[in-house]
């Protein structure tokens, strides 16, 4: 129904700056220098602060000093630790991905372009604060040394696999590294995240909780649920929301990034938000110490949103040449993380080119021990799964008479496909 | 029945004393939920908990049903014990996600690194004019997701014994209490007086710790010619309608749904040779369906007759005609007739 003396209604459908064939436009991105944002106490007030959820904290600088009032100064042995542990991330990564590939196993998913997101803050977290990570924080579990072999398991699904092969690949769980299971059902970690935090303060503990999602998924309920919880019982939390520019093939237009920042979902809730430089590890460390710090000394929760850019497909089953332009990864202007940490390093004269090589050499050694390890535990398809039995196991704690029935079935069938002794895996 | 002294309860005051014993023995457990604090509740089902055990134990929540439940996942990932309260059953599907793919599998995708001992409370049930939501029966919803169990109590001592179980249990429990008999039981005839709880032998609840075990059904009546299937509110209308016919019936009183105690239901099916399934539920995919294939399958060489079903209709429960919905006396007279037919 139109009445003619009025304009008809439009509908805006976001469509990203560049598609594929077209020059990378990221001329609507206003990147702050270095070193000019405030840092503010982490007492404050978030209504005193809320410039920063629309600004960018940086730290590096082009020339790779590091400036400004979040400068976290660590020193130069912190550095070099946190960019070995990116390095590690980026070998890993890159060693898993041709796993996949060589059809060792079904799925992985890279961060490469996002080490220092998930590196920068479990440097800032203490080994006991639990995380609560989405999919690509792989460099948590990194940096708090968590075995690598134990990580190739869960990524082959094979005997040495702890979650006994249950979990599509990179779904880790690892409890004793305070990192909680991961799900694939997106943001459903935030509201339990909270949760945990609120535990925690419950009981006068004096641990805190962090969470990751990505922008795309701000969208879900869940992420709201969880704003409004924490801000209600001011809970000991860091809230991180991962911008990466493209939820598989959506650009962050369609989370509502056209019209204000993901940080700035703090203000409406009254958290102190904080958006920065996700490809700066020393922005990553500062941001997060300071959220630490106001958690740990009761005030409350803060979201971080990390500006960054995912250098490349989703997963293993995405092919970003389909929707974006080719050009954009290379022209991202907040550079990459692992190259700008390292010419920080050198430009302090702590670090250098030869060395450098050198310990990416021992890191892709390293990872191809480990690999080579998990793998006689057995690769995704190659019959040194979990017995078969273990289907049914902790379904609940005590096995219920229909999942023994169904145990029995499935064992039968089995029976039926090898029927003499010894033959086929059990 | 344990020695313990025992008190004539109604269902509320039964589920109250149980978190109030749960919350002196265990201090990890935690109840939360929209108006559960201060005010306890608007069945009063939490009174008093708040000021006997403190507001970090006992809170109020905003209302997100999807937070109450992400964030008890969380407090259970901790190492606490909630109890959440969702206000109404009809109101726990934006929670779905957070107990169906995260409270209801972490045991498994974390090979047990992450149990979640969450007991969810939720009135449920029709017969109290709240209209199409706040009179629903989603059981079978839940009854479908494997890791988690699903419990119903039909009496005041049962709610206690069942819900101190369940807070125990360490798997996520979702414990729905029919709400039309928190005050008292139901024969079905909503045109007849309401009786109270004091008058019922299972409103004597017994003061203290006791447990009765999840899985496990109750014979609430003894017969030989037919079986009947039932759990909640219908155990009362069932009851009534088998005295009101004269059927020698067993009637069985489920409590657990998931794990059923399929033990119970093939001994007494396999005496009556006749299995009549009741709930309030739509009938469609409803627990009723399962029963009735289980019956099936287990018993059917000793079967009189088809297995026959009583459940409200496929229709949202109708503010007006909630009589013409709920599944009274009449339908299930008229289900009995044709079972016990030849």
């Amino acid at each position: 129904m139109s009445r003619s003396n009025l304009p008809p209604l439009r509908l805006h459908v976001p469509e990203p700056p560049a598609r594929p064939g077209e020059e990378a436009d990221f001329s609507h991105i206003d990147i702050l220098p270095a070193g000019v944002t405030p840092r503010p106490d982490s007492a404050a007030d978030s209504a005193t602060m809320r410039d920063l959820a629309y600004g960018l904290v940086r730290v590096l600088d082009d020339e790779g000093n590091a400036v400004g009032p979040w400068n976290p100064r660590l020193s130069p042995d912190v550095l070099r630790r946190m960019l070995r542990a990116m390095a590690l991330t980026r070998a890993f990564d890159d060693r898993m991905f041709r796993a996949q590939r060589q059809g060792k196993t079904s799925f992985y998913m890279k961060s490469l372009g996002e080490e220092a997101v998930s590196i920068g803050a479990a440097f800032a977290l203490q080994r006991d604060d639990m995380c609560f990570p989405s999919y690509r924080q792989q460099g948590i579990l990194i940096a708090r040394d968590w075995d690598l072999v134990d990580m190739m398991n869960q990524i082959y699904s094979n005997k040495g696999d702890r979650l006994k092969g249950r979990q599509l690949p990179i779904m880790y769980s690892a409890k004793d590294a305070s990192f909680f299971s991961i799900s694939g059902n997106l943001t459903t970690q935030v509201p339990q995240a909270v949760g945990w935090a609120m535990a925690s303060a419950a009981r006068g503990d004096t641990r805190i909780a962090a969470s990751w999602c990505g922008e795309g998924s701000t969208a879900e309920g869940d992420f709201h649920a969880a704003l409004t919880f924490a801000t209600v019982y001011r809970a000991p939390v860091v809230l991180n929301v991962v911008n990466n520019q493209w939820a598989i093939s959506s650009f962050a237009g369609f989370a509502g990034a056209e019209s204000t920042t993901f940080a700035a979902r703090a203000v409406g809730y009254g958290i102190a938000g904080l958006r920065i430089d996700g490809n700066d590890a020393l922005a990553v460390y500062a941001a997060t110490a300071w959220a630490a710090e106001r958690a740990r000394t009761n005030h409350g929760p803060t979201l971080i949103e990390h500006f960054t850019y995912r250098a490349e497909g989703h997963s293993t089953s995405d092919d970003p040449s389909a929707y974006r332009s080719s050009e954009e990864r290379s022209k991202w202007p907040l550079g990459d993380p692992v190259a700008r940490l390292k010419a920080h390093l050198i430009a302090i004269g702590e670090w250098d080119e030869a060395r450098h090589a050198a310990q990416d050499l021992e890191l892709a050694e390293q990872v191809k021990a480990a690999a080579k390890a998990a793998e006689k535990n057995g690769i995704l398809g190659h019959g040194m799964h979990q017995p078969f039995a273990t289907m049914f196991e902790d379904v609940f704690e005590d096995m219920p008479w229909h999942l023994k029935e169904q145990s029995a079935q499935m064992m039968s069938e089995r029976m039926r496909k090898w029927p003499k002794p010894g033959e086929g895996p059990r | 029945m344990p020695d313990a002294p025992a008190t004539n309860m109604n269902m509320i005051e039964a589920i109250n004393d149980a978190l109030s014993v749960a919350m002196e023995r265990d201090l990890d457990v935690t109840v939360l939920g929209e108006d559960v604090g201060y005010f306890g509740g608007v069945f009063r089902a939490t009174a008093g908990l708040q000021k006997t055990y403190g507001k970090t134990r006992v809170f109020d929540t905003p209302i997100t049903e999807c937070g109450i439940v992400g964030v008890a996942v969380g407090m259970a990932a901790y190492g606490l014990r909630p109890v959440p309260e969702i206000q109404f059953a009809d109101y726990i599907y934006p929670a779905l996600d957070q107990l169906v793919s995260e409270a209801a599998r972490l045991r498994y995708r974390s090979a047990g690194e992450f149990p979640m001992p969450i007991t969810v409370r939720s009135p449920f049930g029709g017969g109290i004019f709240g209209g199409q939501t706040h009179s629903q029966s989603p059981e079978a919803i839940f009854t479908h997701v494997c890791g988690l169990k699903t419990v119903i109590p039909s009496t005041p001592y049962d709610a206690k014994g069942l819900l101190l179980a369940a807070i125990e249990d360490n798997d996520p429990v979702i414990f729905f209490e029919p709400k039309r008999i928190y005050n008292g039981p139901f024969d079905g005839h909503y045109d007849r007086p309401v009786q109270p709880w004091a008058k019922h032998p299972a409103s004597l609840v017994p003061s203290g710790h006791y447990t009765i075990p999840l899985g496990k059904a109750a014979l609430v009546r003894e017969g030989q010619d037919l079986t009947v299937l039932a759990y909640g509110t219908m155990v009362h209308v069932a009851l009534s309608v088998v005295e009101e016919l004269g059927v020698d019936a067993d009637v069985v009183d489920l409590r657990t749904l998931m794990p059923l105690d399929i033990e119970t239901i093939e001994s007494s099916v396999k005496k009556t040779g006749r299995c009549l399934v009741i709930h309030e539920a739509t009938r469609t995919g409803g627990f009723g369906a399962e029963l009735s294939a289980l019956v099936q399958e287990r018993c059917f060489y000793y079967l009189e007759a088809p297995v026959e079903r009583v459940t409200g209709f496929d229709t949202p429960y109708p503010h007006s005609l909630e009589w013409a919905y709920f599944p009274g006396p009449i339908r299930i007279g008229m289900a009995i007739e044709k079972v016990m037919k030849d």
